[in-house]
């Protein structure tokens, strides 16, 4: 199977899974941003992809595509780590143009899968898992989330802990989509000579819309919990 | 005319005595008597034969038992025509006659037959592609570790080809005429037509193979000018084409290697040919002995033809542009079988190098030509003006315009800055030796775009030039926008080399040399863009047909051991003049003995060469030679890799290249495109060719490791075109 | 204005391809900063030959920037600390008096050493003769003019087509990737339609010889492209890219 076998194959199921990731994570900061304006909506979102076989599938296939990208990302850093050789150089210098987090996307894929572990614990296990399971996994029905969200960042001091938590968490994952946004388009094929400069503009522009509607709400969150203290 | 003929017969007549009465004597009084009687002939008969008469007695008198060979050399053998296989008929028809009544091989049989090609070059690459097209199988050899690297690739210009698609009246005659008064009428005819009827196939041939050539806007090929030529015929791919057309070649030989009709052997060097008789008696090339240089073991390979196309001999002079492991080995090798060297001191010298700047310095790096289309060169017209150059008080911008003295311009206002390559090296030398060289050695000139940048502008100097601007400012650390550029002749391409026939076959069966190894086609200077046409040519077109004629008979000899003891005593050979290197244990290293030879080739067989430089020279050589093997210094071991042990042994070969240039060099008493003799310039310091004494391929036999060579001659008789003098005056 | 500096150079010395190598570092008095690179190197292997050690071996032949031949990892840098320069071109002015320059062989495991700073690059030959060409035979081609190409096409195809195959890409790469040697040549031979024809064989085929021959997989980092001596573009690599998956999806 190429998509397996060849290297450029790979490089596409890295890339369109990820991609995917990206759209996934753009519907999920908009989802969020519903939480600034009206609890009321957020939890109408929520009621929406609760148990409902749909949002089953979708979990199921997130679930899948983090799966796929996390395994494919290790199974190319393993050959790639192969193919430099036993040997390694003594001295290296910084390459001009040549990004720090475009060397370091293992490193930054670790981070946000840790804090995904967390994410689910803290908010995801309590809701969409709780309404699946019929288990009781949190004080508030599982529909209302937008409770959950609030009791999470709003407690004193350990909300606010999480709320500067998430915001680190987000800046790695902007790091992460400034080089993968590109990098899956050349991977893709969607690039050229007169397209180089705008793919990167391009991938920070996608990694700061993805990563702003969180932020907005963390900082939304950060601000309420000070404000209670 | 009757006068001449006169003294030649009676120089003849006394070489007869001299031989009947030397054959006769074993006594010294004897001998003088011999003497004696040549001198009366010679009273007869003038000067010349005297001093014929004497060389030819002078060292009898000193062995006097010796054999009558002396007088025997006196005959210099004649290669005709016929010799050299030209076919007869009209020039235009002599290829399409040559094609249309060779022998062929069929397919099956060329399954059988083994083919040995020796160089990845223009030349190595496509012979070997094309041979393996056709369905020989190839045994392909270089000493890089990839064929992709030979030194074709950096050949920048372009390549010339008469399709005259810029419609400025060129033509397949056209370049022919060019390419024949180019090399100073020094070159054969037939050859030099077919390779200008050839031309326009190997344009259409790279641009098949996906080589990018430079387009118009309507997207059709671009075509430049270039010396030499009043039309635009010049193909090129920026300032690359070498490579280019080098990377072509190289993925036409990947394809064969990938199939299987290819077997490459890279970093692999030739120590020798090997020659079997064959029932005739008839020696004919059946192999060679190669050094594999990552094991240092030495193998053998067995093929029924050996082709070599492994460049030419500039480096002799150590510093030349040459590549660094560029070498003259396999011609020494050639020659020593038994392979005329044809016209050696042919070496052209490229007057737009960068000036060398130290005794650590490694090679020259060349500059393109067309820098010489904007850029005007002058030094200046005073000489303290020189000296505060050379001692670095000012710079070439702080000489005002009226003390400027644009030499080339003044000496050829017709062609000014664009006069061909070898008059325009002489004259920055002439100008040099004066004593007005601008740099700290004394041995540079100025290319000043001051002028250019006026009437163009920066940017467009910059458009046209940025990238050479750039190789200037990365190896000079100066700014070629603001000061002054500063150049320097180097030697860059040798038109001598191993003589071959019309079907580049050299004068020992089945061994065939193409490319710059050759001597064939450029006559005493080749015009610039027309070694990669020639390369290619060679490889593409030429060679492969050519070679079936010979290979036509030999489809009945089998694949021979080489366990053979053919095969076991060249390597022998070889193995023995390894375990001699090593042996030496000296003190110098193979670096400082090639410098130190490279000096006295620039300095005595260069750009001005006189009778008396030239004997100094052999003098030199021949002690360098002494000095070499009895003082050279190779670590390591001779069974592993052994950069060390590479370079003398190259060394070595260059040492004897050097000598054999300057044999004839003395020989050839006449001016002529890379040759100059000062003794033979006119008034105004331009080369005089002795057209009817020197028309002729000067071809060197080997005679053995300590005896002079057997020169051969081959009359160029001019039978299409007629011979004028070169000149860029008006 | 050039000076003379000593310096001290750190070198890979490894006597063999399984050998073990190390470092070692030799003083250089007085080298003058016009020489070249290589010529300093040339010094230090008169300076080693004198002594009767064993010189520096090294990959070297057109010293002007254009066989491919030099390949040093020069201070971090795959021919050195300064841009679109080949090792041959790299000069002494770059260094400082006093300073430790370290100098290392490509490290890639498709390049294995051969000798100090040699290596072996045969793999990039046979991805070359996997499908690095166009299939035609000498002679029996149409004119040369006989297909125009517009200039901007020609030109791209050029800059492709100006690598020359040095290595220093896969050198470069974190992940021993030879990407952008590959996607030059994919790139040079698809943009002409003398290439098109057999381009989507010919990607599969250089890129299924690529993978066998253990090199790494692209990540885009980009540093190919920044160490590049002939500025190379990335931009090759996605059209690589669009070349096999195109081929890919159609099979």
């Amino acid at each position: 199977m190429w998509l397996k076998d060849s290297s450029i194959g790979r490089k596409f199921v890295m890339a369109l899974s990820g991609a995917a990731l990206v759209f996934f994570l753009l519907f999920h900061g908009c989802m969020n941003l519903a939480l600034v304006f009206s609890e009321e909506a957020y939890n109408a979102i929520c009621r929406f992809l609760g148990a409902n076989w749909y949002a089953v599938i979708g979990s199921l296939g997130i679930a899948f595509l983090v799966l796929v990208h996390f395994c494919y990302g290790l199974y190319l850093t393993v050959m790639n780590r192969a193919a430099r050789g036993n040997d390694r150089y003594a001295v290296t210098d910084k390459k001009k143009g040549v990004t720090w987090e475009s060397e370091n996307m293992l490193v930054l894929g670790f981070v946000i899968l840790g804090f995904i572990c967390l994410h689910l614990y803290n908010l995801w296990y309590k809701m969409q898992f709780a309404e699946l399971t019929g288990i009781e996994t949190g004080v508030f029905d599982p529909q209302n989330g937008a409770a959950y969200v609030k009791a999470l960042f709003t407690e004193p001091i350990w909300g606010q802990v999480y709320c500067v938590l998430y915001l680190l968490w987000f800046v790695v994952l902007w790091l992460h989509l400034n080089h993968g946004v590109g990098s899956a388009m050349t991977s893709m094929g969607l690039n050229n000579l007169k397209w180089q400069k705008r793919v990167e503009v391009i991938s920070t522009v996608v990694a700061t819309l993805v990563v702003l509607p969180f932020t907005v709400v963390a900082l939304y969150y950060l601000g309420m919990g000070i404000a209670m203290l | 005319m009757a006068k001449k003929e006169d003294i030649l017969n009676a120089a003849k007549k006394a070489a007869e005595v001299i031989k009947e009465k030397v054959e006769q004597v074993a006594e010294r009084e004897e001998v003088k008597e011999a003497v004696e009687a040549v001198a009366a002939a010679a009273k007869k008969t003038g000067k010349a034969a005297v001093a014929a008469a004497e060389e030819l007695i002078a060292p009898k008198a000193e062995a006097p038992k010796a054999e009558a060979k002396p007088a025997a050399k006196k005959e210099t053998k004649i290669i005709t025509p016929a010799d050299a296989k030209i076919p007869a008929g009209p020039l235009e028809l002599k290829w399409t006659n040559y094609k249309n009544h060779q022998k062929l091989v069929n397919p099956a049989n060329k399954r059988r037959l083994d083919v040995i090609v020796i160089g990845t070059g223009l030349a190595g690459a496509s012979a070997a592609a094309s041979l393996a097209e056709m369905g020989f199988n190839v045994l392909n050899f270089c000493i890089q570790d990839s064929p992709r690297r030979a030194h074709s690739i950096a050949a920048q210009g372009g390549i010339n080809a008469a399709k005259n698609y810029q419609n400025d009246g060129d033509s397949v005659y056209r370049l022919f005429y060019d390419t024949i008064k180019g090399g100073d009428y020094r070159a054969r005819e037939a050859n030099v037509y077919r390779l200008a009827e050839v031309s326009n196939n190997i344009i259409d041939q790279c641009v098949a193979q996906g080589v990018p050539f430079a387009r118009e806007y309507g997207g059709l090929l671009d075509n430049r000018s270039f010396g030499g030529a009043q039309v635009s015929r010049t193909f090129y791919a920026k300032g690359q084409t070498g490579q280019q057309l080098l990377l072509g070649a190289y993925s036409a030989l990947s394809r064969q290697i990938g199939k299987g009709k290819v077997k490459m052997y890279t970093r692999y060097e030739m120590l020798d040919i090997v020659l079997i008789a064959d029932e005739n008696g008839e020696k004919r090339a059946r192999g060679i002995i190669a050094r594999n240089l990552v094991t240092g073991r030495i193998e053998r390979f067995f093929a029924h033809a050996v082709v070599v196309g492994s460049g030419g001999y500039g480096n002799t002079f150590f510093l030349s542009t040459n590549a660094m492991a560029s070498n003259g080995s396999a011609a020494m090798q050639m020659y020593r079988h038994g392979a005329y060297f044809a016209n050696p001191c042919y070496a052209q010298i490229h007057p737009t190098c960068i000036p060398k700047h130290g005794d650590f310095q490694s090679k020259l790096t060349l500059m393109s030509e067309s820098l010489r289309n904007d850029g005007r060169i002058w030094v200046p017209k005073k000489l303290e003006d020189a000296k505060r150059l050379q001692a670095g008080e000012i710079k070439g911008r702080d000489i005002p315009e009226e003390d400027r003295d644009y030499y080339l311009e003044r000496r050829y206002p017709a062609f000014g800055n664009l006069v061909p390559r070898d008059v325009a090296s002489r004259a920055a030398k002439e100008r040099c030796d004066k004593g007005y060289g601008v740099n700290n050695t004394g041995l540079a000139v100025f290319l000043d775009f001051s002028e250019a940048i006026q009437r163009l502008g920066k940017d467009v100097v910059a458009q046209k030039y940025g990238n050479l601007f750039q190789m200037y400012e990365k190896i000079v650390d100066e700014n070629p926008y603001e000061n002054p550029m500063m150049i320097f002749p180097a030697i860059h391409y040798t038109m001598g080399g191993i003589w071959v026939d019309y079907e580049l076959q050299t004068s020992v069966k089945g061994l065939f040399c193409i490319g710059e190894a050759n001597f064939s086609d450029h006559g005493a200077n080749r015009l610039g863009a027309s070694a990669l046409m020639q390369g290619l040519a060679d490889g593409y077109f030429v060679l492969p047909y050519t070679i079936q004629n010979y290979l036509s008979d030999q489809i009945g000899v089998p694949r021979m051991s080489t366990d053979l003891p053919e095969f076991a005593e060249a390597e022998k050979a070889v193995q023995d003049k390894i375990n001699k290197l090593m042996a030496i244990q000296g003190k110098r290293s193979v670096d400082s003995i090639h410098k130190e030879l490279g000096l006295v080739m620039w300095d005595f067989v260069g750009m001005g060469r006189t009778a008396e430089g030239l004997k100094e020279g052999i003098k030199k050589i021949d002690a360098i030679k002494k000095e070499f093997w009895t003082n050279v210094y190779i670590p390591g071991e001779a069974n592993s890799l052994n950069n060390e042990l590479e370079k003398a042994l190259r060394l070595a070969d260059f040492i004897e290249i050097g000598r054999l240039m300057a044999v004839d060099a003395l020989h050839r008493e006449e001016s002529c495109g890379g040759h100059f003799r000062e003794e033979y310039q006119t008034p105004e310091g331009e080369a005089l060719r002795q057209d009817d004494k020197f028309s002729y391929v000067g071809c060197w036999k080997y005679t053995g490791e300590d005896s002079e060579p057997e020169l051969i001659k081959e009359p160029l008789d001019y039978e299409f075109t007629e011979r004028k003098t070169r000149n860029y005056k008006n | 204005m050039d000076q003379y500096i000593d310096i001290k150079v750190r070198v890979w010395r490894q006597a063999g391809p399984k050998a073990q190598g190390h470092f070692e570092t030799y003083e250089l008095k007085h080298v003058f900063q016009g020489a070249s690179f290589l010529e300093m190197i040339d010094i230090l292997n008169e300076q080693l030959v004198a002594e009767h050690k064993d010189p520096v071996t090294y990959d070297h032949d057109c010293r002007e920037g254009i066989c491919g031949m030099c390949s040093m990892y020069v201070n971090g840098h795959p021919h050195g600390p300064d841009s679109a320069i080949t090792t041959c071109q790299l000069h002494m002015r770059k260094f400082k008096d006093g300073e430790t320059i370290t100098v290392e062989p490509w490290r890639s495991r498709a390049f294995p050493v051969i000798k100090d700073l040699m290596v072996d690059r045969g793999a990039y030959d046979k991805i070359m003769q996997a499908g690095g060409f166009v299939s035609v035979n000498t002679g029996g081609v149409p004119d040369a003019n006989a297909i125009p190409i517009p200039k901007p096409v020609a030109d791209e195809a050029m800059d492709a087509a100006s690598c020359i195959g040095c290595g220093a890409c896969a050198a470069a790469c974190k992940n021993g990737s030879a990407m952008l040697f590959v996607a030059a040549k994919v790139s040079q031979l698809a943009l002409l339609p003398q290439g098109k024809i057999e381009a989507a064989a010919r990607a599969k085929a250089m890129v299924a010889k690529m993978d066998e021959l253990g090199f790494g997989n692209c990540t885009n980092t980009g540093a190919c492209a920044a160490e590049c001596p002939k500025s190379v573009s990335l931009a090759n690599i996605a059209r690589l890219n669009r070349e096999f998956l195109a081929a890919k999806f159609k099979d």
